[in-house]
């Protein structure tokens, strides 16, 4: 069944949009990403303008992350003290970026900037994570208890605080600054910020896994609201019929996803989550270093 | 009866013209609505003439357009190893939608100082005037945007699509696709013989989304804070609809 969408001015399949968001929405719910560093380049490649993807696919992170939490909110998995401190840290971080971003535009090779922040990260976290969570593996298997609670440079720092959910006791100073991190990046490139936030939550902060997911979908869905309204104010380019299509199967996946990620082990559901990054990688990487089949894109021209 | 009003003043203001069309289309408007698959305009019509026939074969060529815009191109090259937009070239005016239908080989049919006059072909009707002194091949980048735009069939070319019975009445069939974008269509109708224009018919097309669509779009440029909120409402309402139906199911 095919849909006219009003914003993109584009007609695709519905039954496709369906899909992609509910299968999107099972990522979102296992891992506690937004989906978006999947999502976008996957509405990029059905033919829908970039702006209105980015735009877009904030919406529907809003819906299957407000899904996902409500499932871990009823497991208390989620860390509401450290949720807040990450998202102060996060909207400062998210003006930041626009700043960046818009200064980046102004230069034109935004386009490229994205795609190599992306390699980038993806490459770095998920090739850590994946060795991460080999050795963790390896060291359930052989019997030794995993070494965890190590006291290194970040707990010598001020302003202690003491975070129950996580059982942690530590300076603010870290989930503020990667709070920051997290949301220029958010904001450069268009996503949540998921994919990088747990795995600074793993392995900066040294929050438990569980505890990991409900967090970092509590935090996600005020940056990307924040988002959402920002371009729908600044560029008009939310459209709300796809967001709608997308979030219907993304709602549910997520629900989905949460019972799955529930019944996996802490070091499966990051191995997988490595793979799954580091595969995103490499099909970015690709498109960089492959010669196109079409060398010319057009793109719409900015106002004088 | 706009029509007829075109007809009469067609008939009484330029009688000095041999030859007529006498146009019409299956729809002069098209909506965009939420199920909207592409469209298909029948063109048909019949030449008018006063003197008989004449000895040289008639031509008819259709043309319809889109609204056009200023448009970017880009133009990838290998840097350090990498693929990046190089050079870019912004093309004043193209059109967003653009096919042609004419009854032989558009060479045939229309002369090259009649195609400079009227704009008819599709590399004609893109205008780029003042390409930056940067830009070497300014040519090669008009190009790209008539092959990537044909490729997903926003332009064609169709010689020979339309049909001319005995020099006086033609038909033809425009594919309009579905990811058409609002405005008026300026559709043009040429007689030519060899390849001079005889007789120009011109009218509009008008492409307009409905109901939700429209009432959608409105609202988003209208309200953009009103639009922005309600995408969110939505949002989370969906999300806990689902979280709720979900408990619901578990519980069972």
């Amino acid at each position: 069944m095919q849909i006219y969408l009003p914003i993109a001015e584009v007609s695709v399949n519905a039954f496709l949009l369906l899909g992609l968001g509910g299968m999107v929405g099972v990522l979102s719910g296992m891992f506690g990403v937004g989906g978006g560093f999947l999502m976008t380049p996957l509405l990029f490649f059905i033919g829908i303008p970039p702006a209105v993807a980015v735009a877009t696919e904030a919406n529907q992170i809003v819906a299957s992350s407000f899904s996902g939490v409500l499932a871990h909110l009823r497991r208390k998995t989620v860390d509401l003290r450290m949720g807040t401190v990450l998202l102060i840290g996060g909207l400062v971080g998210a003006a930041l970026g626009v700043v960046v971003f818009n200064y980046l535009k102004s230069l034109g090779q935004v386009d490229l900037l994205v795609k190599l922040c992306y390699v980038v990260f993806l490459g770095i976290i998920g090739a850590m994570m994946f060795v991460e969570s080999l050795r963790a593996i390896r060291r359930s298997k052989a019997g030794t208890p995993p070494t965890r609670k190590k006291h290194n440079w970040i707990h010598k720092l001020p302003f202690k605080m003491r975070f129950r959910t996580s059982g942690l006791y530590i300076s603010v100073i870290p989930p503020v600054l990667v709070g920051v991190c997290v949301g220029i990046l958010a904001a450069i490139m268009g996503v949540g910020g998921g994919f990088i936030m747990v795995p600074a939550m793993i392995y900066l902060l040294g929050m438990p896994t569980k505890v990991v997911v409900g967090t970092s979908l509590f935090q996600i869905i005020f940056v990307t609201g924040f988002t959402t309204l920002l371009h729908a104010t600044t560029n008009f380019t939310v459209d709300v019929a796809l967001a709608v299509l997308l979030l219907v199967g993304g709602v549910i996946g997520a629900q989905i996803g949460t019972t799955i990620g529930t019944k996996l082990k802490a070091e499966q559901l990051r191995i997988l989550l490595a793979i799954m990054v580091l595969a995103v990688c490499f099909k970015l990487a690709l498109d960089l270093l492959i010669m196109p089949s079409e060398l010319y894109s057009i793109g719409a021209a900015e106002g004088h | 009866m706009r029509m007829l009003f075109a007809l009469v003043l067609l008939v009484f203001a330029l009688p000095t013209a041999s030859e007529e069309v006498v146009l019409g289309l299956s729809k002069d408007k098209v909506a965009i609505t939420a199920t909207f698959d592409g469209s298909e305009i029948l063109v048909f019509g019949a030449v008018k003439r006063e003197a008989p026939i004449q000895d040289e074969p008639l031509d008819v060529i259709v043309a319809v357009a889109g609204p056009s815009e200023p448009v970017v191109v880009r133009r990838k090259e290998r840097r350090f190893g990498i693929w990046v937009n190089t050079e870019a070239l912004e093309v004043d005016e193209a059109p967003s939608f653009y096919a042609i239908a004419t009854t032989g080989p558009l060479s045939d049919v229309l002369s090259n100082v009649e195609d400079l006059r009227h704009k008819v072909t599709i590399p004609r009707a893109i205008r780029s005037v003042g390409a930056p002194s940067d830009v070497k091949d300014a040519q090669s980048f008009t190009d790209a945007i008539i092959r990537i735009r044909t490729e997903n069939g926003t332009y064609s070319l169709q010689e020979g699509a339309v049909a001319l019975d005995q020099q006086t009445l033609f038909r033809t069939s425009i594919e309009l696709p579905s990811n058409l974008t609002e405005g008026s269509y300026p559709a043009r109708i040429f007689l030519t013989r060899q390849g001079r224009v005889v007789s120009l018919f011109e009218t509009t097309i008008d492409v307009q989304k409905v109901g939700l669509e429209r009432w959608l779009y409105n609202l988003s440029r209208e309200m953009p804070l009103i639009y922005g909120l309600m995408s969110l409402a939505i949002a989370i309402f969906a999300g806990w609809g689902a979280s709720a139906a979900f408990q619901v199911i578990r519980q069972r």
